[in-house]
């Protein structure tokens, strides 16, 4: 870190890019905020769309440019849409719902601002004094983030592949429907019909005349 | 640009998903909740991936790779979660998080459990 106090650094002094990061993220932490307290369930996975999108702009401050897009496309392209295509699913109700918050409400606010407390007060002490540089190369280009992934990463990158092939037969499973087990499917009811008067009644029909049939 | 602004926001941000997931009824709802505070967690990853690249020689950009499998990772969650959302809601016609309590002890013999439960107990049954 002695590297970089060259340049000064103060709190009365911000720079544009540190404005724009807090706007973004008061933008951001408001949304938030509306998503867990709104009564409106489809409202709060709107506002989880603008939570979201300030991520990423945030990302984009940070120059983590490849980090941005994959969280504008997947987060908001993706995980939203399934979000929205549950509360339709499960008949959410369309307008305000009085029962959205359960009785332990005030419970939680409490564990929640302690949390928030004591995080905020342990994080701005640990890092009173530390500064990002965000001068010279961007450090979340594609160039270097696609480098380091399939140089140093691609072990865990192929067990995270084949981990998502797991969820995605896990989630065809679950929703596929119940009453379809009691009757077997037609290539396995065809191959028992056929196979077992074939294995008990092997004397009596001729090999030749299965295999034409 | 300071190295605790992205670091509070993202303490704040993950407690107001952790505010959501205590107080939230809905399970799809705690879902999005979940969603915010794997967010958090991402947000926390990049800037101290942003910072190291920067003060220390060659980093392996670890910060910046498991953000972006902690995003496939909440991909995959999101799925599964939703299905088994979809799952009980077509069971026990309700995804209401507050009265999937069969496996609870000490609720036996609540005041609103029990009609519930048997009402939920014979839609399962008429929808099974």
């Amino acid at each position: 870190m002695t590297a970089m106090t060259q340049a000064p650094h103060g709190f009365l002094s911000p720079t544009g890019v540190e404005v724009a990061f807090l706007l973004v993220g008061l933008v951001t932490f408001g949304a938030a905020l509306v998503t867990v307290t709104t009564r409106q369930l489809v409202h709060a996975a709107l506002w989880l769309v603008v939570a979201l999108g300030g991520l990423a702009v945030e990302y984009l401050l940070l120059t983590a440019e490849f980090i941005a897009w994959v969280q504008v496309l997947i987060y908001v392209g993706s995980v939203v849409v399934l979000l929205l295509f549950g509360l339709m699913l499960t008949k959410a109700p369309i307008g305000r719902s009085p029962d959205a918050d359960s009785g332990n409400r005030w419970f939680a606010l409490a564990v929640a601002v302690c949390a928030a407390a004591a995080l905020v007060w342990v994080v701005v002490d640990a890092f009173r004094t530390t500064w990002i540089d965000l001068g010279g190369a961007a450090a979340g280009s594609t160039k270097v983030t696609g480098a380091s992934l399939f140089q140093n990463w691609v072990l865990p990158f192929e067990a995270l592949s084949v981990l998502l092939l797991a969820a995605l037969v896990g989630a065809i499973v679950l929703s596929r429907k119940a009453n379809a087990d009691p009757t077997p499917p037609p290539v396995n009811g065809r191959a028992v019909t056929q196979s077992s008067p074939s294995v008990t009644n092997r004397g009596i029909h001729p090999i030749e005349q299965e295999g034409a049939r | 640009m300071h190295l605790a602004d992205p670091a509070v926001l993202s303490a704040l941000l993950f407690c107001t998903g952790l505010y959501g997931v205590l107080a939230r009824r809905n399970a799809i709802l705690v879902l999005m909740s979940v969603e915010l505070m794997l967010n958090a967690v991402n947000l926390n990853l990049v800037a101290f991936d942003v910072w190291l690249s920067k003060a220390a020689r060659d980093t392996l950009h670890s910060g910046q790779a498991l953000t972006l499998f902690t995003i496939a990772i909440a991909a995959a969650e999101i799925g599964i979660g939703l299905a088994i959302v979809l799952a009980v809601h077509r069971n026990r016609g309700t995804a209401d998080i507050d009265r999937l309590r069969d496996t609870a002890e000490g609720h036996e013999d609540g005041t609103a459990g029990t009609p519930t439960d048997a009402a939920a107990d014979e839609k399962a049954e008429a929808t099974a």
